[in-house]
């Protein structure tokens, strides 16, 4: 009934080589969390909606729920953790959540800062609407996304 | 930043650690040897429950103990009443699991403990449980019928009925011209926050059992904690860490608030439960599920003469904490900002097999105002009155303060609107729409092929409730300062609001990033009292306002004895303590600490706020949308809100929770809706079938924010601000909507709008 499965997974994550022994079950986003203590991936719905989980896996925004530790072997991840510089200033898009107030109990703000590096490192300088489009599909209650709308093209500016 | 900080739309002090992943949530936490509890819950809208078989899952591997009522069956376990407890509400409240009946699906009858979640989960997959499925009682006709019951010792699924009024409404009606009468209903939606609940319970070595994840109200529930633990409340803690949004439904004590605990206790270490989403579907607070008939009564030229309201609430299977607030507030509220005193009301609170109701967001005001605002509608088009006009001509007027709304609720004492000006932020509404210009340009043709529609509403809205807020303001050695609050927070940004209120009692001697906020724990300080009916910086604020000026005052009396100068001639602004006149400062506020360390006295204060009433916000919304009648798809093409908060503390702060609040509205009038099919189950348990609004749906919102009546009740003229952007939502999209399909002959009376619903109600030969 409960086949504990063990295997071994190295991957990259905010540029540091890791390895871990871990459940073959174990997700992507419970290996950020609770082998890694990377607590800033959030779990929001656990089905893919909500978008809270966002990672860039290989620069690629990615579902951190729906994916097993294991499918990462080898690749690149980032997490929220791995934006700021290490003396933490701020990247741009950080600052101009700060700036526009693109954030109030912050909980969905770690998956939308990473949907919206993506979208900058791909389209560097977005309209309004290209912005709503590529942050759909990760979910804020509180802002009413005006704001992250704004800080985003800002940040592109 | 200089002083004052307070009308400066400074940033958060809060978002570094939110934006570099830094945020500590209840589920980022994870203690030494944490034990992971997972709910079994009825799969039955309405059974007996038989039994529940332990053994079944008691040796899985992982599992520590299986937990179910009959552990705590001699535990005083019933669920206390928070707020409005109305009479007969007694006989229904929930115990923390299921003894011999489930009442809704999702109801609590095991909790497992494991050494993992995925242990946990893996047992609660095998547990046994015995039910024998009865009949459910979905409906509000069911419910008053009495077939089926929920509490057969109580006879009745009603919980509870009673009427209120003020004036003459029969003799209102008898001389008007013109009634208008309708049924309509609200739909059962919730605030569905993006962090799920969650608890970590543990009784550390010092003896203390200590909650993570406890929120809004972590006094009150100590106290009701204390009771069903039968420990001390000063044995216990409620720990409030980063709360991933509330909207009300957050914080209040639920089942699990008992359960966690209990675990832990019983387990001798800490037990972590986190809501699944489904979980929190199926068992967090819903809200909103009403049905009305209401009237109103006019005379010819368009003065309301009076409002009769009969409102059934679908309560859920049991009485929460605060389920009574979303009936009594939606009477209490049908008639609105309007010069109406003839007003009687009938309300009652039914029982079905579904989940529990609660506060959400505008509890009752989204509804009530959602009601009045389309007969209003109705009687304009009747009458042959602009909209704007009928309203205008009855609005409460600035010159009409306070204006006494009676006591329509039974368990409060008569209010009344301290102050307000719904003119100007009905003008503001409609000037920045353009309505003027807009109401001739939407009855022409469009390009687009589309109906369009103006829809417009106002509301009056209560804040700052009581009873009382106390706040200790330290001065520390280094020069800053430490506010100590009994509010508590769930992303509003307290942090920086309330030190914005402290820093400018001391005229910004201390800098705001020398200023810090320690808040939400139930031991941090006497007579708090949480976060609710935005009142947190209203009575809050105010409490950090009076014990701030407490505080200074001590600083100057202390220090104009060590300078034999006399304290009126001295004054803190930048830099410290200045002698009036004087061209350097005297002192800084680190040697102030000193002095008054040396002088024998203690370098804070604590003073309590106790407002005498509540205060009203008032405002106005206006919607412009556009109907396409193939698809039933609503497009806002644009949306204003306007709110009267008094005075704004944080600009850019208000902005925020008014836009947040507004697309949180919008979004519920057309998205939010949790579906029960005829057997009780909810249809909508994901957020792949509970919509909300997301980034493209709802992009042209703008909101305003206007200081036209500051309020008199409290130091600071401040009234709430997170609620005015959400109250107005339904009735304006409804207007519009209704305004759009008028051709059609299509009237807007049910919730929601969704394209499904509007299909329905558009006559096929228009498609």
């Amino acid at each position: 009934m409960t086949p504990v499965e063990h295997l071994t997974v190295a991957l990259t994550v905010n540029g540091e080589a890791v390895a871990r022994d871990i459940p073959a079950r174990l997700s992507l986003a419970d290996f950020l969390r609770e082998e890694l203590r990377l607590t800033g991936t959030h779990l929001g719905c656990e089905h893919g909606v909500c978008g809270a989980c966002t990672v860039l896996l290989d620069g690629e925004p990615v579902r951190a729920c729906l994916m097993l530790a294991v499918q990462a072997r080898g690749r690149a991840v980032t997490t929220v953790e791995g934006l700021a510089a290490k003396d933490g200033t701020l990247t741009p898009l950080q600052a101009a959540f700060q700036n526009h107030h693109a954030l109030q109990c912050g909980f969905c703000t770690p998956g939308m800062l990473m949907t919206a590096t993506a979208l900058l490192a791909e389209n560097p300088h977005p309209t309004a609407d290209e912005v709503r489009d590529a942050i759909s599909g990760n979910i804020c209650r509180c802002t009413g996304y005006v704001q992250i709308v704004d800080a985003v093209l800002d940040a592109a500016q | 930043v200089n002083a004052p900080f307070t009308g400066q739309p400074l940033i958060r002090a809060e978002d570094v650690a939110h934006l570099t992943g830094r945020a500590r949530f209840v589920d980022d936490i994870r203690p030494e040897g944490c034990l992971h509890a997972v709910i079994a819950r009825s799969p039955y809208a309405h059974a007996v429950l038989r039994g529940v078989n332990k053994a079944s899952v008691g040796t899985l591997p992982g599992v520590v103990v299986v937990i179910t009522a009959a552990d705590f069956a001699d535990v005083p376990a019933e669920i206390p009443i928070r707020l409005a407890p109305l009479a007969g509400f007694e006989r229904f409240l929930q115990r923390p699991m299921a003894t011999d009946r489930v009442r809704f699906v999702g109801e609590a009858v095991a909790v497992i403990v494991a050494t993992s979640r995925h242990a946990a989960e893996d047992a609660a997959e095998r547990l046994e449980v015995d039910y024998e499925p009865l009949d459910p009682v979905v409906t509000y006709d069911a419910a008053r019928a009495d077939a089926s019951l929920l509490f057969p010792e109580a006879g009745t699924n009603v919980a509870t009925r009673y009427t209120a009024g003020m004036g003459d409404a029969d003799a209102a009606f008898a001389k008007a011209d013109l009634v208008i009468e309708r049924h309509m209903t609200a739909h059962r939606h919730t605030a569905l926050p993006l962090e799920t609940r969650g608890l970590i319970a543990h009784e550390e070595a010092d003896g203390i059992l200590r909650c993570w994840g406890s929120t809004k109200v972590t006094q009150w529930n100590r106290k009701a904690l204390a009771v069903m633990l039968g420990r001390p409340e000063h044995s216990m803690d409620l720990i409030e860490v980063d709360v991933g949004g509330g909207f009300g439904a957050k914080g209040e004590f639920y089942p699990e608030d008992f359960l966690i605990p209990f675990a832990a206790l019983r387990c001798g270490a800490p037990v972590k439960w986190i809501e699944d989403r489904r979980e929190h579907l199926l068992t967090t607070n819903h809200s909103r599920e009403m049905e009305a008939t209401v009237a109103m009564a006019f005379a010819r030229d368009g003065t309301m003469l009076g409002v009769r309201a009969k409102i059934s609430a679908d309560m859920g299977a049991y009485v929460r904490t605060n389920g009574g607030v979303v009936p009594a507030k939606a009477a209490q509220f049908v008639a609105g900002p309007y010069r109406i005193k003839d007003i009687a009301l009938e309300v009652e609170a039914l029982l079905t097999n579904k989940t529990p109701v609660g506060t959400l967001r505008g509890p009752g005001r989204y509804e009530a105002h959602f009601f009045r605002e389309r007969l209003i509608d109705l009687a304009a088009d009747k009458l042959g009155l602009d909209p704007a006009e009928i309203r205008r001509r009855n609005m409460l007027r600035p010159e009409d303060m306070p204006w006494s709304l009676g006591k329509l609720v039974p368990y409060e004492p008569a209010s009344a609107v301290d102050s307000s000006d719904v003119p100007a932020a009905f003008d503001a509404a409609l000037g920045a729409l353009g309505y003027e210009t807009l109401k001739e340009q939407v009855r022409k043709p469009q390009p687009d092929g589309r109906l369009h529609g103006i829809g417009m509403a106002c509301f009056v809205e209560s804040s700052g409730a009581g009873p009382s807020e106390t706040a200790r303001v330290e001065l520390l050695e280094d020069g800053g300062l430490r506010l100590i609050s009994g509010v508590s927070t769930q992303g509003q940004g307290h942090k920086t609001v309330l030190a914005q209120i402290a820093g400018d009692v001391f005229g910004g001697a201390v800098p705001m990033e020398a200023i810090e906020l320690r808040n939400g724990a139930a031991s941090l300080i006497e007579g708090g009292f949480g976060t609710y009916h935005s009142r947190a910086v209203v009575v809050g604020g105010s409490a950090i306002h009076l014990a701030g000026q407490a505080l200074r005052a001590k600083l100057l009396r202390v220090a104009a004895t060590r300078l034999q100068l006399r304290a009126e001639d001295l004054t803190l602004r930048e830099g410290g303590l200045w002698r009036e006149g004087g061209t350097q400062p005297l002192a800084s506020m680190a040697e102030l600490h000193a002095w008054t360390r040396e002088a024998g006295e203690a370098p804070d204060a604590t003073e309590t706020f106790k407002p005498d009433g509540r205060t009203y916000t008032c405002g106005a919304h206006a919607a412009h949308v556009a109907v396409d009648t193939e698809t039933g798809q609503v497009e806002v093409l644009r949306y204003v809100a306007t709110e009267d908060v008094g005075k704004a503390i944080n600009p850019l702060l208000i902005h925020g929770q008014a836009i947040g609040a507004a697309v949180q509205g919008i979004g519920a009038t057309f998205l939010d809706e949790l579906v029960y099919d005829a057997d009780g189950q909810l249809l909508t348990g994901s957020l792949a079938d509970y919509l909300v609004a997301t980034a493209t749906c709802f992009p042209n919102i703008e909101t305003i924010t206007l200081e036209n009546s500051p309020s008199t009740l409290n130091p600071l003229g401040a009234k709430g601000a997170g609620e005015g952007g959400v109250v107005a939502c339904a009735a304006a999209i409804a207007n519009a909507v209704a305004d759009a399909l008028k051709p059609l002959g299509v009237e807007i009376n049910h919730l929601p709008l969704g394209p499904d619903r509007l299909l329905r109600l558009i006559p096929e030969k228009a498609a």
